[in-house]
């Protein structure tokens, strides 16, 4: 039963952890290419950039989360989705703005929040260097060990402080999200301008308060997704690169423009890749006794090794744009 | 004169396309301007550093018109050039380094072709396996059989694969080169860059532009982390050097004289593509794919077929980054894959291709040669100016600063970089020598 318990620790806490924090990424990047129409480069560093705000409160007030109870880190959250949203408004409105007046075509938009990534980036760089830093600045890491309840199970399952926040704010966030998109007036005019700007505009929807509203949704939702990853492993400046590729992948697997295909897709992705790089050799040894003796196992049965855990990404892009390029849930925007 | 002509609007009436041409000012000011500066940093920091500076220029002017092909001539926007450079440095470095005859004197080659073997045996089962409808076995079946078995001899290959890599890292190193010209890995090295391209564009350029970008990103993160973890067949972190070169080395000629040949071989290559692609502009091809660029509809509409096209002209620039990026790894006789960043390799050529003028060849020269040596020259510049804020914040406020600043100063120009591109992209979006349209009446 240990190998049970490792598969879930590998596999199942895992993945659900990545597809948590690519889910979130990718509903942002959705958002942005349904309204404003193009693929936003700069969300992966969006995200650096609200972990970073999160690591600067919290080596401000260290000792701020232990008086009720929970992570500075944590406490922080909101301060840094609130400034995430504001950076999010700020760029779109020197960088992308400018250039929709001039009506270029939405590729110039692409490489225009490349140009943006790379100032991002450098600016995290110049001011918090370019190594790992902990979020738990002042509080300690709780890690919890659950034993199985079966005979002979030695191995317990792990699960850390971070990733038990991790899944209910992803919950929180996607229930906040369903609710705004199918209530709110404002979230139904966002629906209808993603279904037809002109026809949204004609109706009486004002278009610069949606984008606006569409910026500040992102960016406090990138906010989410880099802190909490954050949170999980390290803050590192130079995350992005690693980063986008699944973002995207899952916003295309899901269908671009279709947040609950966001969600989906991200899933779909995390599980993919720690299915991927998981050693299958765990869960076949305790069989070794019943295969016919030619059948040797090797050592290491993992599809990919982690060092190529990109791969896996660009596999589910490429084998979805071949096969159904408007995604699993039917995106609108090809 | 006929009746219809005395009555036209004089507006309407066409121009003799080949009127007088324009006196290239705008031209003959921007190369003088750079002429000076490549004399100053010559004065300034000597021969042997200022020819090797030019070459890395004129290696990544091929780039750079690689690029321009691809974002100029036919608006797509590749974000992998830095995979297509490595790819170009890594069958460089392949072809010319010496052999390894701890590999090849071994049992190794034998076994690893038994692997090759094994593997495209694999692929025809797998495709034999996709075929099995055609013999009256339903569909989902086959589906399910074909998944199955590619699972399965997926991962027999591999672990094989793995037991004969890790054999060779062990008792031979790595796979060493093949001991050929470097020329010749150069031009494989196209081929395989523009393969790879073939393979991206095939997938992603009949759909939206985006995605090209998406697909290409990520194929030059994999192509890295590839070379990067291969220790087998690139020595990986251990870097192979040094690479021959095909004209005198250094150790002959001395450091200026052996740059300044190999200099002037790179300028050749250059004067080849350019000319090349100057007539391909301007012949009844470039016209089209500008037509595409411009109109897609319309050009749909005339016949064209669009997505072969737009597929040519993808693999053309990507052959030529694999080129350049051969050239500039022969050059730095040093292959490392993790020197391969998307800063220098694709972002670098980017603002080179935009800033010079996107679509003309002239420009995107240009455009390659002064950003790089602006490139080059901010590195002590940032150093400089953060010593300076340094001193004067503890200086003036008592401030400690922390230890890694000459990092962080070169983390500036990743600001710098990006700023360029966006205020290009705002300010001049055409270059500094924009394309010339020309208008036929």
């Amino acid at each position: 039963m240990n190998e049970l318990a490792f598969f879930i620790n590998n596999v199942v806490i895992a993945g659900s952890v990545s597809g948590s924090i690519y889910a979130i990424g990718a509903i942002g990047v959705t958002l942005i290419f349904s309204i404003m129409r193009f693929a936003h480069f700069a969300h992966a560093d969006m995200m650096t950039f609200g972990a970073f705000m999160v690591l600067l409160l919290t080596t401000l007030f260290p000792a701020a989360g232990a008086s009720i109870g929970v992570p500075t880190a944590v406490l922080m959250l909101p301060l840094a989705m609130l400034l995430t949203a504001a950076l999010a408004v700020g760029i779109d409105k020197t960088f992308y703005k400018p250039l929709r007046a001039h009506g270029v075509k939405p590729i110039v938009l692409v490489i225009g929040s490349l140009g943006v990534t790379l100032i991002l980036q450098g600016l995290i760089r110049l001011f918090s260097g370019t190594g790992g830093q902990s979020l738990y600045v002042d509080d300690r890491k709780e890690i919890f060990r659950l034993a199985l309840p079966f005979e002979g199970a030695r191995a317990p399952i792990v699960i850390t402080e971070p990733q038990i926040y991790l899944f209910v704010i992803t919950l929180l966030a996607v229930v906040a999200l369903h609710l705004f998109l199918n209530r709110s007036r404002l979230g139904k005019a966002m629906r209808a301008m993603s279904d037809n700007p002109e026809l949204a505009q004609a109706s009486g929807i004002n278009t610069n308060t949606i984008v606006a509203v569409t910026w500040m949704i992102a960016g406090a939702l990138a906010a989410i997704a880099g802190t909490l990853l954050s949170l999980d492993v390290t803050f590192k400046p130079d995350l992005s690169f690693f980063l986008l590729l699944p973002i995207f992948a899952a916003a295309i697997v899901g269908g671009v423009g279709h947040p609950y295909g966001a969600i989906a897709g991200g899933f779909v992705v995390g599980f993919a890749e720690t299915l991927a790089v998981f050693n299958w050799n765990v869960l076949l040894r305790p069989f070794s006794d019943s295969l016919p003796a030619w059948l040797e196992l090797p050592s290491n049965l993992a599809f990919v090794g982690t060092e190529y855990k990109i791969v896996v990404p660009f596999f589910i892009l490429v084998a979805i744009l071949v096969w159904r390029p408007t995604g699993l849930f039917k995106g609108k925007v090809i | 004169m006929s009746d219809s002509a005395k009555t036209r609007n004089p507006d309407y009436t066409p121009k003799d396309a080949t009127q007088a041409r324009r006196f290239p000012l705008r031209e003959l000011i921007l190369f003088g301007v750079l002429l000076v500066a490549i004399l100053a940093v010559y004065a300034i920091m000597g021969a042997a550093y200022s020819t090797r500076m030019l070459v890395e220029a004129a290696c990544y002017a091929i780039l750079a018109l690689g690029l321009t092909i691809q974002w100029g001539y036919a608006g797509q926007f590749n974000a992998g050039v830095m995979g297509f450079v490595a790819l170009g440095g890594f069958c460089a470095m392949f072809f010319s380094v010496p052999v390894n005859d701890a590999f090849w004197g071994s049992a190794l080659p034998g076994e690893f072709g038994r692997v090759l073997l094994y593997g495209a045996a694999a692929i025809l089962l797998i495709v034999g396996a996709s075929k099995l409808d055609r013999l009256g076995v339903p569909k989902p079946l086959r589906t399910f059989i074909a998944v199955v078995l590619g699972v399965v001899l997926y991962l027999v290959v591999i672990s094989q694969l793995r037991e004969v890599t890790d054999a060779i890292e062990n008792q031979a190193g790595f796979v060493g080169g093949l001991g050929l010209p470097p020329w010749i890995g150069w031009i494989v090295g196209g081929a395989l860059a523009g393969g790879v391209g073939y393979f991206i564009g095939h997938i992603c350029l009949g759909l939206r532009s985006d995605y090209l970008a998406i697909a290409t990103l990520g194929i030059a993160e994999i192509i890295k982390a590839f070379l990067k973890n291969s220790d087998w067949l690139t020595r990986g972190t251990a870097t192979v050097s040094p690479l021959p070169w095909p004209t005198p080395g250094p150790a002959e000629l001395g450091f200026t004289l052996s740059r300044a040949i190999y200099l002037s071989f790179t300028a050749v290559i250059i004067a080849v593509i350019f000319f090349l692609l100057n007539r391909a502009y301007n012949a009844p091809w470039g016209r089209m794919i500008r037509a595409i660029r411009d109109n897609e509809v319309s050009a749909a509409a005339m016949g064209k077929d669009i997505n072969k096209r737009r597929l040519e002209i993808f693999v053309l620039g990507c052959i030529l980054m694999g080129l350049g990026g051969g050239i500039l790894g022969t050059f730095n006789s040093l292959f490392d894959p993790q020197g391969y960043l998307p800063l220098n390799h694709t972002f670098l050529v980017l603002v080179m291709v935009i800033l010079g003028g996107p679509g003309n060849n002239l420009g995107t020269i240009f455009g390659a040669v002064a950003v790089y040596i602006i490139w080059i020259m901010s590195e002590p510049l940032a150093l400089f100016l953060m010593q300076l804020a340094v001193s004067f914040g503890e200086g003036a406020f008592g401030w400690d600063a922390p230890g890694n600043m000459d990092s962080r100063a070169l983390q500036a120009r990743v600001l710098v970089i990006g700023l360029l591109i966006t205020m290009v992209l705002r300010f001049a979006p055409k270059g500094l020598l924009p394309e010339k349209i020309k208008s036929h009446g």
